[in-house]
């Protein structure tokens, strides 16, 4: 399931939907907004159409290296002030060492191919966040 | 005619957010960048400039990648979500 969402989420009822009677591991990862000096929100702009789309490329992909069941990611937009919750995903898998790298697999692919945009918002007005070299790094590790 | 969108800090650099554009002798998503580089200004600066990245159709797309009429084309900065 992907999701693009104003809204916040619970992760509890999010565990809950990936439960499976033949998947013995559900590993969940949830991002937030660090709370940093006079970081007050980050503001996420999306590609509506295209985000949706490469989010489901990356999970089809993510299903075509690893069995997996169930799997959710969503993220948020609009203003997230900080400390709330932005990103969720959840995999589930018939044995925990798929479920962690398919995880960890659809963050690094997310954070470097999925159309979002943050825009800080501190005291002392507005930035748009550069792209870290560092994201292109870790998604190098699956080629 | 296409369908132009400009996303993010792109789009606050352009001071615009889509336009239509009917094409004559561009064929792909280099020679867009080019016909727009020709006004000048940021337009040349941002859109030669290799960091901004570029989708047609939603998909994302290369230098080489085709423009027909009819297509969404797009470009934006480097991603950050997550």
């Amino acid at each position: 399931m992907i999701k693009v969402q104003t809204d916040d989420f619970d992760i509890g009822t999010e565990y809950q939907k990936l439960r499976d009677r033949d998947c013995g591991a559900v590993v969940t990862f949830s991002g937030c907004v660090r709370q940093e000096n006079d970081l007050q929100a980050l503001h996420l702009e999306h590609y509506p159409g295209m985000t949706e789309c490469a989010l489901e490329d990356i999970v089809i992909q993510a299903k075509q290296r690893w069995p997996l069941g169930a799997v959710t990611v969503i993220h948020r937009i609009g203003r997230i002030d900080a400390g709330e919750q932005i990103v969720f995903v959840g995999v589930a898998s018939g044995h925990r060492s798929e479920a962690f790298a398919a995880g960890e697999f659809i963050m690094d692919f997310l954070k470097t191919r999925a159309p979002f945009w943050k825009k800080e918002i501190r005291e002392d007005g507005e930035r748009w966040v550069e792209a870290k070299d560092s994201d292109n790094q870790k998604v190098k590790r699956w080629d | 005619m296409i369908e132009l969108k400009y996303f993010a800090a792109l789009r606050d650099q352009l001071n615009c957010d889509g336009e239509q554009l009917t094409l004559e002798d561009v064929s792909t998503v280099a020679e867009l960048r080019e016909l727009l580089a020709e006004r000048g200004g940021v337009w040349a600066q941002q859109l030669l400039d290799g960091r901004n990245l570029a989708a047609v159709n939603q998909q994302m797309a290369t230098a080489d990648t085709a423009v027909n009429d009819g297509d969404e084309v797009a470009f934006f900065p480097p991603v950050t979500g997550g």
